[in-house]
């Protein structure tokens, strides 16, 4: 009996071990698979950049495209050293990158100040949301990158009306982002904070401003990209420092190469811009399930 | 605990307090317009009294009124007609000392545990450090304790009926009002939940307005069954239920001659309702 029992305790124990030792193989083998496939990943990033950048170097080389119209890689890569290092006839590089800079980011914020805040009133009345959305919704319609000449008209050619048209642009995406998100707060998430006697402050704080959060986030995304393309319109119909006017001065002067530098370093921006904005994302939100297209990103 | 209830309950004690959990439901009708511009009549003349400390369960067809009538008691919603008398006073606006458990989450995904048993006194303008004792204290009544830093997501269907349901009786409510609060579970989770307000009910109390489709949870849990015709809603008939307190575990009051007497009773009147309502909507939602 004793024998016995031990046996089993024995056999069990072995078993227990042996599944063990087969999982964690297994485990191994599946983080190989992984690393495989991150690296075949980053091989097939590395090879596509080679391959564009590569032809495009090699075909104005061989003058099968004219550089030029076209520019060249290293055109641009010498260009770009060229502006960091002897600046522009307008201050150096760096001044003119800070301008724009700061131009796009108080037409990021002033726009989606105010778009959060329009979003969040008018999502909540009935009533101004009926009066007023025929009109947003007709302002919403127009180019507003035309309203570029009527702000450089009216406030000059200082950094106020890049700030005004950036602010335009990044007020409408958030603020239609705002008012989805607050119509789409629960019926019954409210219907149970009323009941248990929420004033409207608090409602607004504790169920309505973190639900349109979700949404009003996701638009900051693509807002910040439109607040630099509404600073350098800006720029480009007039101004007196800042990158959309060296791109003008650029073209002006047939060099591809100083258009393509300057939207390099455009992109550098935004790329950054884009990364703080997701490190704010993933502080606000951090109570959300990891949806399952996040899981899966490397 | 359970002797000082049935004094409690017994007329006459504390009749102040007792008045003020009195639900009267006098004449409610309620009338909508349709997309289509008609008049739908949900409601029609629905009355019925849910006394003070009293568990009610009101049973009825799809698409009846029952949650309508609930919106109406706690003040989410004006009726058409009649009107609603909380404690002998008239509901109109949010309705003091009630509190709402519905059948879908109603839990906040962007706060805690903790964070969302704590909004009922946080609104109440408790301060907080009482509000989290007493929010620490509510998981731990409903078998959260550990839990109370995890958000909604993390937990299961029942452990999240858990959250709401402490959430729901923190404020010690004079008047609990629930609408299929357990629909959404399976049956034993079911089961046990249901047995689990049943004693937390015991301790605080309140006159209870329970919704359900499920005849024997209103039963075992009731104390009166008010029976609903389908569209527009009226009563067809109110029974009371004379199983014994307190009725320990839900799953074993359903074996007493008792309750499969009462349960044939009511079922005899909501079997041709139900039929009618199926009839309408032609075996259509739900």
């Amino acid at each position: 009996m004793s024998t016995a029992s031990t046996a089993a305790s024995v056999s069990t124990r072995d078993g227990g071990k042996s599944a063990g030792g087969g999982k964690s193989s297994g485990a191994a083998a599946a983080q190989r698979a992984a690393r495989r496939r991150v690296a075949s990943v980053w091989a097939g990033r590395v090879g596509l950049a080679v391959f564009v950048i590569g032809g495009w170097q090699a075909f104005t080389t061989w003058g099968i495209v004219d550089p030029f119209f076209f520019g060249q890689p290293s055109g641009i890569w010498k260009r770009l050293l060229d502006l960091f290092e002897h600046g522009t006839q307008f201050g150096s590089f760096y001044a003119n990158i800070w301008t724009t800079i700061q131009e796009a980011l108080a037409g990021f914020v002033v726009g989606a100040l105010a778009g959060v805040v329009f979003g969040i009133v008018l999502g909540q009345s009935r009533y101004l949301s009926d009066v007023l959305g025929p009109y947003i919704k007709m302002v919403n319609a127009i180019p507003r990158i035309v309203l570029g000449s009527i702000f450089i008209v009216a406030f000059g050619i200082g950094v106020t009306p890049k700030i005004l048209l950036a602010a335009v642009l990044v007020f409408f995406i958030v603020f239609f982002n705002a008012f989805q998100g607050v119509r789409e707060v629960d019926r019954n998430v409210l219907a149970n904070v009323r009941v248990l006697g929420a004033s409207r402050l608090q409602i607004n704080r504790h169920v309505i401003v973190p639900s349109a959060l979700t949404w009003i986030i996701a638009s900051l995304h693509s807002a910040f990209g439109f607040a630099i393309v509404g600073a350098l319109v800006g720029e480009v119909l007039g101004a007196q420092s800042g990158l959309g006017l060296v791109i003008k001065t650029a073209q002006n002067n047939f060099d591809p190469n100083g258009v393509f530098a300057s939207m390099l370093v455009i992109s550098v921006i935004v790329f950054g811009a884009e990364w703080l904005i997701g490190k704010l994302e993933h502080r606000l939100l951090s109570w959300r399930p990891p949806a399952p297209s996040e899981t899966n990103v490397l | 605990m359970a002797s000082r209830n049935v004094v409690a309950t017994s007329p006459g004690a504390d009749a102040a307090e007792q008045t003020s959990a009195r639900i009267e439901i006098s004449g409610l009708t309620k009338r909508f317009l349709t997309p289509a511009g008609e008049v739908f009549t949900a409601l029609q003349g629905v009355s019925f009294t849910v006394e003070p400390g009293q568990f009610c369960a009101v049973v009825g067809p799809t698409g009846c009124g029952k949650s309508t009538t609930l919106s109406m008691v706690s003040g989410l919603d004006r009726p058409s007609e009649g009107s609603v008398k909380v404690g002998g006073r008239e509901v109109d606006g949010i309705t003091d000392g009630v509190s709402f458990m519905f059948q879908t989450d109603a839990l906040l995904p962007w706060k805690t545990v903790l964070g969302n048993v704590l909004m009922g006194p946080i609104f109440r303008g408790v301060p907080k450090q009482r509000a989290q004792s007493s929010a620490r204290d509510w998981l731990r009544r409903v078998g959260l304790a550990g839990f109370e830093d995890r958000y909604p997501h993390q937990l299961s269907g029942g452990m999240r009926k858990r959250v709401a349901m402490a959430a729901a009786l923190i404020n010690e409510p004079k008047i609990l009002i629930m609408d299929e609060p357990f629909g959404a579970l399976d049956v034993q989770t079911k089961a046990i939940m249901s047995t689990e307000l049943l004693s937390l009910w015991e301790q605080i109390r309140p006159s209870v307005i329970f919704i359900t489709h499920d005849l024997d949870e209103a039963v075992a849990l009731a104390d009166r069954v008010v029976v609903m015709t389908s569209t527009p809603g009226s009563v067809k008939a109110v029974f009371d239920i004379d199983l014994p307190r307190p009725r320990g575990s839900v799953q074993e009051i359903r074996f007493q001659p008792r309750f499969i007497e009462l349960q044939h009773q009511i079922w005899d009147t909501l079997r041709e309702e139900v039929e009618r309502a199926y009839a309408l909507t032609a075996g259509g939602t739900e």
